[in-house]
């Protein structure tokens, strides 16, 4: 009986997980789930952790997708412009490095020192959380309020290739909306990324 | 015929100038968003495959053969094929040329030179997070699009048969 009733537990669990992320992850006003990753410096960090912050930009990105490499200056700019208002850049890295060996946990480690990457660069071992959320690719950000509420997700800006290019800094923008008060528009954008690398 | 329409569209496209003779045969066909839509509303009673990769891409890499191995069970006449590529810029003449000059396609690659992806992607497929690879298939006005690689040839194969009368 006991046994039955675990099984049955099992599948109820199973089947919420799967009712959750075969959706298409967060949208702008649902509350993000708080996870507990491995930062680059073997600490395990969550949200609810950092202090004195007024919203979160999660930026799902990888060592090895040309695209969010393109990004990691901007995104180092980004969190050097706002993590003291509050608004710290969390990186997390989604691909199974059985796939992609180029993202292993000491390869993070390796870019990280490399481009002294200012902010925690998390690694979504299991790969739970990048499905939570809906990122598909990388880089894909989702911006939270404190409350972790997301108020913006998609491209970081609309010039992948050319940083000097850009003429719609989304991202940016975005925060500077919730800084005052206001509704990021858009509030959701997209770019070309690299898919997300999990084993078939 | 859509190769006929490129053709009298060169005025308009960004024919790529390369003064090296050897290269001409491999000119990429470069092209923004509006310029390249009609290929995305083709009625003509043809199955249409158009698949976007780039050759940073891996997997997309990875699943080229299964676009190509397409010609050898379908006929000119019941499908075409287009690999739309998402190169940088900067990789036209250094990557994409060489690349594209090695394998000798049979399929048609086009180049997606746009930037405002913001504009163009949900104009492709409004379900596409501009991951790549993804796919396109249509006839008429039946369209699938997949965001996703194909395991292989087979799955590829069964899909586009789905399409026949």
């Amino acid at each position: 009986m006991n046994r039955f009733f675990s099984i049955s537990l099992i599948s109820l669990l199973y089947f919420a997980f799967f009712s959750v992320t075969d959706h298409s992850g967060l949208h702008i006003g649902d509350k993000a789930p708080d996870f507990s990753l491995k930062n680059i410096d073997g600490e395990y960090y969550s949200l609810k952790d950092m202090d004195e912050v007024k919203g979160y930009i999660i930026t799902f990105t990888c060592n090895t997708c040309p695209v969010a490499v393109m990004y990691e200056d901007r995104i180092i700019d980004l969190h050097n412009k706002y993590a003291d208002k509050g608004y710290p850049v969390i990186a997390i890295n989604p691909n199974d490095p059985d796939v992609k060996p180029g993202d292993s946990f000491d390869e993070m480690i390796v870019r990280a020192e490399e481009k002294s990457f200012p902010f925690l660069y998390l690694f979504d071992e299991k790969q739970k959380v990048y499905p939570a959320y809906g990122a598909t690719k990388t880089p894909h950000v989702f911006l939270l309020d404190k409350n972790l509420v997301v108020k913006y997700m998609g491209a970081i800006d609309d010039n992948s290739r050319d940083a000097s290019a850009v003429s719609e800094t989304y991202l940016a923008d975005a925060i500077d909306a919730l800084m005052k008060g206001e509704k990021p528009n858009p509030s959701s954008t997209k770019a070309v990324g690299c898919s997300i690398k999990k084993k078939a | 015929m859509f190769c006929f329409c490129l053709a009298c569209q060169n005025e308009t496209t960004k024919e790529h100038q390369d003064s090296n003779e050897e290269l001409k045969s491999t000119a990429l066909k470069i092209f923004d968003y509006d310029e390249m839509a009609p290929i995305f509303h083709q009625k003509d009673g043809k199955i249409h495959v158009i698949n976007f990769w780039a050759t940073w891409c891996k997997p997309c890499v990875e699943e080229l053969p299964y676009f190509e191995k397409l010609h050898e069970h379908f006929s000119e006449d019941q499908l075409e094929v287009q690999l739309v590529s998402l190169d940088f810029p900067k990789d036209f003449d250094t990557v994409l040329k060489p690349f594209l000059e090695k394998n000798q396609l049979k399929s048609e690659v086009l180049v997606l030179d746009d930037g405002r992806a913001n504009y163009w992607i949900d104009k492709i497929d409004p379900s596409w997070s501009g991951a790549i690879p993804a796919s396109i298939i249509y006839k008429d006005d039946k369209r699938e699009f997949h965001e996703k690689q194909f395991a292989n040839f087979e799955e590829l194969k069964i899909l586009v048969e789905s399409f026949l009368p």
